[in-house]
């Protein structure tokens, strides 16, 4: 038997939204949808793209099909907004945002299996797929939260941290300073400075880099956050600890890769550097840290996630009245969870951004290294 | 590794290889312990000595400077005081009682031990779903590396805090943060082996006709399984670390990270160095597990030494 998967799914989605304009959408009696005439329409024209989506091909069954998800996405998101139905939803509501779900499945899948000329087009498909992914899981908990209507002391749409995350900027960009710029930063550039310096040495004095090795190894594989205490002993609670605990968890990694990298020059590289007659330092400058740079950007990536981590833990064992962990702490003792989301959300933002960041140096510093070859 | 920047150099002597192995290591540690023994003087120097003045008895240097390395509640205390205070803790008291070290130990091992499992197992699945769908290579797989960009451990409060709310307390959500922490490094591990084998085996098994059900069990999950051993020897230990820190928000009576907050609310620094002996001993062993496994799943496949 031969089905046609493309347009079956379409079949199906389509059936979902008819459907809804007869099941019942609340457990409390309410007014259909039929009874709401800018709903109605917007149901019918959804079916309708979707049909067309059904039929065309290519770009102009992508483009339907997520102007249909829009327009799916705005109806059930306008039928929460009725008390009626907020937190009572029933089968009909659930209809839609499955029929949402199938449509915008068949979306992506449609988009992940082009393949454009344009090499700009390409990159611009290749971001937008996770994008829209993501966006659509965001629809997915904002609906499913509101729908059930789970408490928001629980569990707050993601519209609610929003608001509550512009509506505190001030006191975010305080955190983020506290804990970010003095704590992180500082930490990071002195505990990665170290640990680069001492790795040279250790590749200077190969003596002390074989017993330095195994003992890095050895210890970038035990729980060093349990130090956070100890260096709030040590600092006292405001930033100097934390940028100490961010320390002590980035040197490791750092002369690990380190010393593995100023180790990857090969033989006939380091021949050649003698047989022109090149003193120490040059070497290490033309030949042993340019071969050493990826391990280099590897550490600096691993210990960017590393160091926000440890400056988060550290807050949990004492702090001013300000940063990321302390807030999180205090407001989900008061149950303040959109707060806290918020919060999450700022420390995800600024993970995200920092690991670009060394992701972009690295590609401006290594873009000779093979795996950059396209 | 040869000295790298030597010219020539005359023949030296030949030592055993087990002590060229082991002397780089044996001396670093030795230098170590001598520096912290001299840290330990200097940052207790000033404890000391204002007890010795509030006593208003004489004192000698070497009083004092016995008294910096068995101070009781030291700035830093000397490793001996460290290695008393562990072997007390852990053989002077029965392992039921909630001042063994042990009992704590075990505490957290065993939500380090359901979450790694969790964890893995969500992470082996991921991967599976992954390789099988390009759709979601593209779309899921961006996310997920996004989400180790972002500190998960801040979520782990609120992990707690909620799952508390609707009545899962003691050893679960510790486990799931665990869990969530751990499924990473198997998730990328295993979709890298499972993408491992060459384009030519694929086909190879193409020709022989076989099911896509075959293909994986025959050519792909066989060759992931040493991507799988390196990944969940990452991932256990940051299940470890993951355990530890969610007994901290919570104020958890028992566990490591319990020893940890206790001893840093109540200044007793040595209970924290005994605390931080076990973690390490802890995630040691663990790795040496997976490692036996690894071991012993490699004879099984018939795998060369």
């Amino acid at each position: 038997m031969n089905v046609n998967w493309h347009r079956a799914v379409y079949v199906i989605a389509v059936i979902g939204l008819l459907a809804a304009l007869i099941a019942p959408l609340s457990s409390e009696p309410t007014v259909a949808i039929p009874g709401r005439p800018a709903l109605l329409s917007a149901t019918l024209l959804t079916a309708l793209l979707y049909t067309a989506a059904a039929f065309a091909t290519g770009w102009w069954s992508i483009g339907l099909t997520f102007i249909g998800v829009v327009r799916g996405c705005w109806l059930t998101l306008a039928l929460l907004h009725d008390p009626t139905i907020a937190g009572h939803a029933a089968l009909g509501l659930w209809l839609v945002v499955m029929a949402n779900w199938i449509a915008a499945w068949r979306g992506v899948a449609g988009l992940a299996g082009v393949r454009p000329h344009d090499k700009r087009v390409a990159r611009a498909v290749e971001l937008a797929i996770p994008l829209l992914f993501g966006a659509f899981l965001f629809y997915l908990w904002e609906v499913a939260v509101r729908g059930f209507g789970v408490p928001t002391v629980l569990f707050p749409p993601p519209s609610m941290i929003a608001v509550r995350f512009f509506g505190s900027l001030w006191t975010l960009w305080q955190d983020f300073f506290q804990t970010f710029i003095l704590g992180v930063l500082t930490g990071y550039v002195i505990g990665c400075g170290a640990g680069f310096l001492v790795a040279i040495v250790a590749h200077r004095y190969t003596f002390l880099g074989r017993g330095l090795l195994p003992l890095g190894n050895f210890v970038s594989a035990l729980p060093i956050v349990g130090v956070a205490p100890i260096m709030v002993m040590w600092f006292g609670f405001d930033w100097p600890s934390k940028a100490a605990v961010v320390v002590v968890i980035t040197f490791f990694p750092m002369l690990v890769n380190t010393l593995a990298g100023l180790d990857a020059a090969g033989h006939i590289e380091r021949d050649l550097m003698r047989s022109y007659g090149a003193g120490q330092g040059q070497t290490l400058q033309k030949l042993y840290l340019p071969a050493a740079m990826p391990f280099i950007f590897n550490a600096l990536k691993i210990n960017s996630t590393l160091a926000f981590i440890g400056a988060i833990v550290a807050e949990f064992f004492g702090t001013p009245t300000q940063g990321i962990g302390f807030r999180i702490s205090i407001e989900a003792g008061r149950m303040a969870l959109d707060m806290v989301w918020a919060e999450i959300a700022l420390a995800a933002l600024a993970g995200m951004a920092f690991y670009g960041i060394v992701a972009l140096a690295e590609r401006a510093t290594t873009f000779w290294h093979p795996s950059y070859r396209t | 590794m040869s000295d790298i920047y030597a010219v020539a150099r005359p023949a030296a002597i030949r030592w055993h290889p087990a002590v060229v192995r082991a002397a780089p290591v044996t001396a670093v540690v030795t230098a170590l312990m001598v520096i912290w023994y001299v840290a330990a003087v200097l940052m207790n120097w000033n404890i000391v000595r204002s007890q010795f003045e509030r006593d208003d008895a004489p004192y000698t240097t070497g009083q004092l400077i016995a008294g910096t390395l068995d101070a009781e509640r030291p700035l830093l205390p000397a490793p001996h005081q460290i290695v008393a205070t562990f072997a007390e803790d852990v053989f002077g008291w029965p392992v039921t009682s909630p001042r063994s070290l042990v009992y704590h130990s075990w505490v957290t091992l065993s939500a380090t031990f359901v979450g790694f499992l969790l964890g893995a197992s969500f992470g082996i699945f991921l991967a599976v779903l992954i390789v099988h769908a390009r759709t979601l290579q593209k779309s899921l797989l961006p996310w997920i590396i996004c989400s180790q960009m972002v500190p998960i451990l801040a979520v782990a409060p609120i992990v707690i805090v909620v799952l508390g709310s609707i009545g899962l307390r003691g050893l679960l959500p510790k486990a799931i943060i665990s869990a969530y922490l751990c499924f990473f490094p198997v998730t990328i591990g295993v979709v890298k082996g499972l993408n491992s084998p060459d384009p030519i085996q694929l086909d190879l098994m193409r020709t022989w006709s076989a099911t896509p059900a075959q293909i994986f069990w025959k050519l792909r999950w066989p060759s992931a399984v040493p991507f799988l051993f390196t990944s969940l020897k990452v991932s256990i230990t940051i299940s470890l670390i993951g355990a530890i820190v969610a007994e901290l928000p919570t104020g958890a009576q028992a566990g490591i990270g319990a020893r940890l907050l206790a001893g840093s609310y109540y200044g007793q620094t040595v209970q924290i160095w005994a605390a931080l002996v076990a973690a390490s001993i802890v995630a040691v062993g663990l790795i040496g597990v997976v490692d036996l496994i690894q071991r012993w799943v490699g004879q099984m496949m018939g795998a060369r030494a």
